[in-house]
């Protein structure tokens, strides 16, 4: 009975938030913010670099924490918890921190101007920025995922004949890849929502919740409402889908 | 066909110590041991999924250790976990094709799950498999392969006995069709019932490999008489007397008349708990072995009684329930243990 008030009170402490936002923006002014083509441009812009940023990135994240997983070696321990460090570090400091490595001073921001490739003030730097702080979902969700996969699966598949490749791809990642897509998801939505880096890397073009930072600053509570209540609509149905599927 | 030579590895604080073992094309090899005693490190070595820090493994004249394990053509089976969860019984079976990629896949899937009697479960997925059903899979898997030589880590162990029976024909069948097997097992009726050859294996060393018929008939260590369940079973020296047909055997604790056509030398000595009799006073006649002792343990057997007496090193005699208990005998009470010079078995 204790257990359940107290967890009731941290359920209302979640709701009662998000249901505010809903009830303070008036309907009246929803329709004029859906219809704002800003408005609509941060939102498209947050969903998409988002998920570019865990696509593009998961391609990395998946190879080192099928590593991470299955090899020991030295320093193993070391690298588990730098995976944690964007978690940990204040984001704004992170946004600093990406922005010095992409920045035009940067080995690779001149790299990237070499090619025509511009990343600050860009979509390209504010996929950067949200994988940074947001990739240690994904890898932390892929690396238990192999890690539950029993060994001697692979190894009786190697026996069969696999190589290892092949192993990989029809016994490690379909095994692991309930945990891998939950990684993924989790990896999209808090990438999605990020601000701290994001608005040091890319003030503009703005992504939903710089738009809705910088609504809130200049027009107050009352005008930034209503758009953060259709980012936050608009994330949670797809997060919502996404798990749906997922645990298909 | 499969020759392991002085392999020696180290897992964790665990090793297998210089083990040398030879395998002819068409044998079924059974490892057996008792619970960690490096069985199934030995089976995966073999197989490859480990590698030795010693030693060499020859197969088919070939040396194994540097070839891949996806290229050695052993397929290895174990107890539990033996398909993959995710594929249906006919995609399990097809892996090995379509890694190989290789022709007619569902002529060779069907011809396969038909001689493991899997055929009519193609589209069950392994949950829903009982532990024979899914052990035939796996075999069904492993012909499927092409492996001319199956590695078998306790496949009988977690199934019911029924299914454990017609196992162990379809395994004996599968010998008989020319695949080489090696079996790990802890049960040793389970190696007589299917080995033509037995590996016993001690703390991380293979301590005896014989046939079968010759590792239960002269067991070469108290281990393995005891793990095959062979009771007094004597370990020391044989010596000739002056005047005399019978020999004496002498151990650490115990010296006993026998009849045996060795003179002398180091011997070990084996009494059928059956030719042993037990008695209140020392039986007068031609039996020259009597020793006194205390009853240490009663247990049933599957015909009458097993008593354990201990009279300096522990022998078990089986008797009667009747004539036991009408001797007025039970746990503590002093008894004497006879049995003639004729009963004891010795060999070098």
């Amino acid at each position: 009975m204790v257990f359940a008030f107290l967890g009731g009170a941290l359920l209302l402490f979640i709701i009662a938030p998000i249901a505010g936002l809903y009830l303070n923006a008036p309907l009246s002014s929803w329709t004029e913010t859906v219809a704002d083509k800003s408005v609509q441009d941060s939102i498209w812009l947050s969903l998409w670099t988002s998920m570019a940023g865990t696509l593009l990135f998961s391609l990395l994240a998946i190879p080192l924490a099928y590593i991470l997983a299955r090899k020991k070696f030295r320093f193993k321990s070391l690298i588990n918890g730098l995976i944690d460090v964007p978690i940990i570090i204040p984001h704004s400091a992170a946004g600093i921190a990406v922005l010095g490595v992409i920045s035009r001073d940067s080995v690779l921001g001149q790299a990237a101007d070499l090619v025509g490739l511009k990343l600050v003030g860009n979509p390209s730097g504010i996929i950067l920025a949200m994988a940074f702080v947001s990739i240690p979902f994904l890898i932390n969700a892929a690396r238990d995922g192999f890690c539950a996969v029993p060994e001697r699966l692979e190894k009786i598949a190697l026996s069969l004949g696999a190589s290892p490749v092949r192993v990989f791809f029809t016994i490690s990642l379909p095994l692991a890849s309930r945990s891998i897509v939950s990684g993924l998801i989790m990896m999209w939505a808090r990438g999605m929502s990020e601000f701290g880096a994001v608005v040091i890397v890319a003030y503009n073009p703005q992504t939903a919740p710089v738009m809705i930072f910088e609504r809130f600053t200049s027009f107050g509570l009352k005008y930034s409402l209503p758009a953060a209540a259709i980012f936050v609509a608009v994330s949670l149905l797809i997060f919502i889908i996404l798990r749906v599927i997922s645990k298909k | 066909m499969l020759i392991v030579e002085n392999i020696s590895l180290m897992v964790e604080d665990f090793s297998l110590n210089n083990i040398n073992l030879s395998i002819e094309k068409g044998d079924y090899f059974v490892l057996l041991g008792l619970s960690g005693v490096g069985k199934s490190l030995l089976l995966e070595t073999i197989a490859g999924l480990r590698t030795p820090s010693e030693g060499n493994i020859f197969l088919r004249g070939k040396l194994l250790n540097s070839i891949p394990i996806q290229n050695r053509q052993i397929s290895i089976v174990y107890q539990d976990l033996v398909l993959f969860p995710h594929l249906n019984v006919y995609e399990n079976i097809a892996y090995p094709l379509k890694a190989m990629h290789a022709g007619d896949i569902e002529e060779k899937v069907i011809a396969a799950a038909t001689q493991t009697g899997i055929a009519d479960k193609m589209e069950r997925m392994p949950a829903s498999l009982s532990g024979g059903e899914a052990q035939r899979a796996a075999l069904a898997r492993s012909i499927a392969a092409g492996s001319d030589i199956f590695l078998l880590d306790e496949p009988l162990s977690s199934i019911d006995l029924k299914s454990k029976n017609e196992l162990r024909i379809l395994l004996r069948n599968l010998n008989r069709s020319g695949i080489t097997i090696v079996h790990v097992t802890h049960d040793y009726e389970e190696a007589i019932s299917l080995a033509t050859k037995i590996g016993i294996m001690e703390n991380g060393k293979l301590v005896h490999v014989d046939t079968t018929e010759e590792i239960f008939e002269h067991p070469k260590s108290e281990f393995v008489a005891h793990f095959i369940g062979i009771k007094n079973f004597l370990r020391g020296r044989i010596t000739k007397q002056t005047d005399s047909d019978l020999k004496i055997f002498v151990s650490e604790k115990i010296e006993i008349f026998c009849l045996s056509e060795l003179d002398e030398g180091n011997v070990f000595l084996m009494i059928d708990p059956k030719e042993i009799s037990i008695s209140n006073t020392v039986l007068e006649g031609s039996i020259r072995n009597h020793f006194k002792g205390r009853i240490k343990d009663i247990a049933p057997a599957r015909l009458g009684l097993v008593v354990t007496v201990d009279i300096g090193v522990d022998f078990a005699v089986h008797v009667s329930k009747d004539a036991f208990y009408s001797l007025g005998m039970n746990v503590g009470k002093d008894v004497w243990i006879n049995f003639k010079a004729s009963s004891c078995k010795v060999y070098n």
